[in-house]
């Protein structure tokens, strides 16, 4: 495959050679290399594991109240998962707040399976010696609303405020680098190292950065949420660790979800 | 024992186009824990794809190839509804096989 790549990869530069005045255009997807490994997997994505791993869990009987997952309410009603994520986040009245998938997830884990929220929590990101259970069943309820338009109205008081929080953060600098999300991700077309950042404070920008997620992460062999995202971008901003499930996570997602309202869902994806 | 592959294969003229997505943490013993210990090797050595009773591909394996790997590789001589059986075998000497009708 490496070899069939770089012949393309010369073969497009001899022809942008030629052609000195189109070689520009030419270039563009050399400067993708995320896409093109896209599109040189073609329908493969490993995600596929930890879909089938996830649907497996998702009606296996666990925790202390030894019950599935079967009667969680993904906000579509008791048990239904088809769909469920191009509708999330989402009120839960039953919750009193917004919720995203992964909170949702851990949500149903603690009050139908009786796993208390810190042994939850314990394996919210899989590594090599640990599998995550989050991974497996994000890219499960995921994998079901391929294909569907993702619709987040701001509906209620809740999810309005959801929003403004998330804008207000999206915004707020901060840090020993005084960054905001925007420094990366406010400005259409440019990039960081060979990443093309999306501008995710535009309908454009913020439909390629969500409608993949979760995803599969090529340089970790792992599936990652966006719960995950967000606190990596933390990681990379220099502010405190961003706990999974918080209100600013939460918040964050809604705001670039609601932005990318209209996208079609093509989760799990694959991602550098 | 291991986990299942993915496997498509399909017939474009006298080719089958085959895709085999295997699930295996391919850990090349040189990357550590958490805790600083070594994570053990543990890689595919060998992969053998078969078809009417003819290896059709055999390769051998190392450390370098990425977890989860996808392999693709193209041949003559089967026809639709023939079966493409794939194995592989690994330094711990588990091994797999699978297989896939062509279409
Ligand atoms: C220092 C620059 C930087 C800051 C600040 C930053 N990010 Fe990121 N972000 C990145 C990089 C780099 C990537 C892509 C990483 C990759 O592909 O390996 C990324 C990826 C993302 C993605 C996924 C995009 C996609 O196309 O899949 C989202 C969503 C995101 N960031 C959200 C945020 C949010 C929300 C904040 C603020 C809390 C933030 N980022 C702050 C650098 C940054």
């Amino acid at each position: 495959m490496i070899a069939r790549h770089r012949t393309r990869a010369i073969a497009g530069l001899a022809f942008a050679a030629l052609t000195a005045a189109s070689s520009i255009v030419l270039a563009q997807p050399e400067d993708d290399p995320v896409a093109e490994y896209r599109a040189m997997m073609g329908d493969d994505n490993p995600a596929e594991f930890w879909v089938m791993r996830g649907e497996a869990l998702w009606s296996e009987p666990r925790g202390p109240a030894s019950v599935s997952l079967e009667q969680c309410d993904l906000g579509m009603g008791p048990g239904v998962v088809k769909g469920a994520y191009a509708h999330l986040p989402r009120y839960f009245a039953d919750a009193g707040q917004v919720m995203d998938l992964e909170t949702r997830l851990l949500h149903c884990m603690v009050t139908l399976q009786g796993i208390p929220r810190k042994e939850a929590l314990k394996q919210r990101f899989g590594d090599g010696a640990r599998e995550s259970d989050f991974e497996a069943l994000a890219a499960f309820v995921a994998e079901e609303s391929r294909g569907q338009v993702l619709d987040v109205p701001l509906d209620n008081p809740a999810m309005e405020k959801a929003y403004a929080l998330g804008k207000e953060m999206f915004f707020y600098r901060a840090g020993t680098h005084d960054f905001s999300c925007a420094t990366c991700h406010g400005q259409t077309g440019m990039r960081i190292r060979l990443q093309q950042l999306p501008n995710i404070s535009e309908a454009e920008g913020a439909r390629a950065a969500y409608s993949g997620w979760p995803a599969y992460r090529v340089s970790q062999g792992e599936v990652r949420t966006m719960q995950w995202r967000l606190q990596d971008c933390f990681r990379q901003q220099r502010l405190p660790q961003l706990d999974f499930g918080s209100q600013a996570s939460i918040a964050l997602t809604t705001y670039i979800a609601h932005n990318a309202n209209g996208a079609v869902m093509d989760a799990p994806g694959m991602k550098r | 024992m291991g986990n299942p592959m993915r496997i498509r294969a399909k017939l474009d003229g006298e080719v089958v186009d085959a895709k085999v997505l295997m699930n295996h943490a391919m850990e090349t013993g040189q990357r550590k824990d958490a805790s600083g210990a070594l994570v053990p090797a543990h890689y595919i050595t060998k992969v053998i794809a078969s078809c009417n009773g003819k290896t059709v591909l055999e390769a051998d394996w190392g450390p370098s190839v990425s977890k989860n790997p996808l392999l693709g590789f193209r041949f003559r001589g089967a026809a639709a509804g023939d079966t493409l059986s794939v194995t592989w075998t690994d330094s711990m000497n588990d091994t797999r096989t699978d297989e896939a009708v062509i279409g």
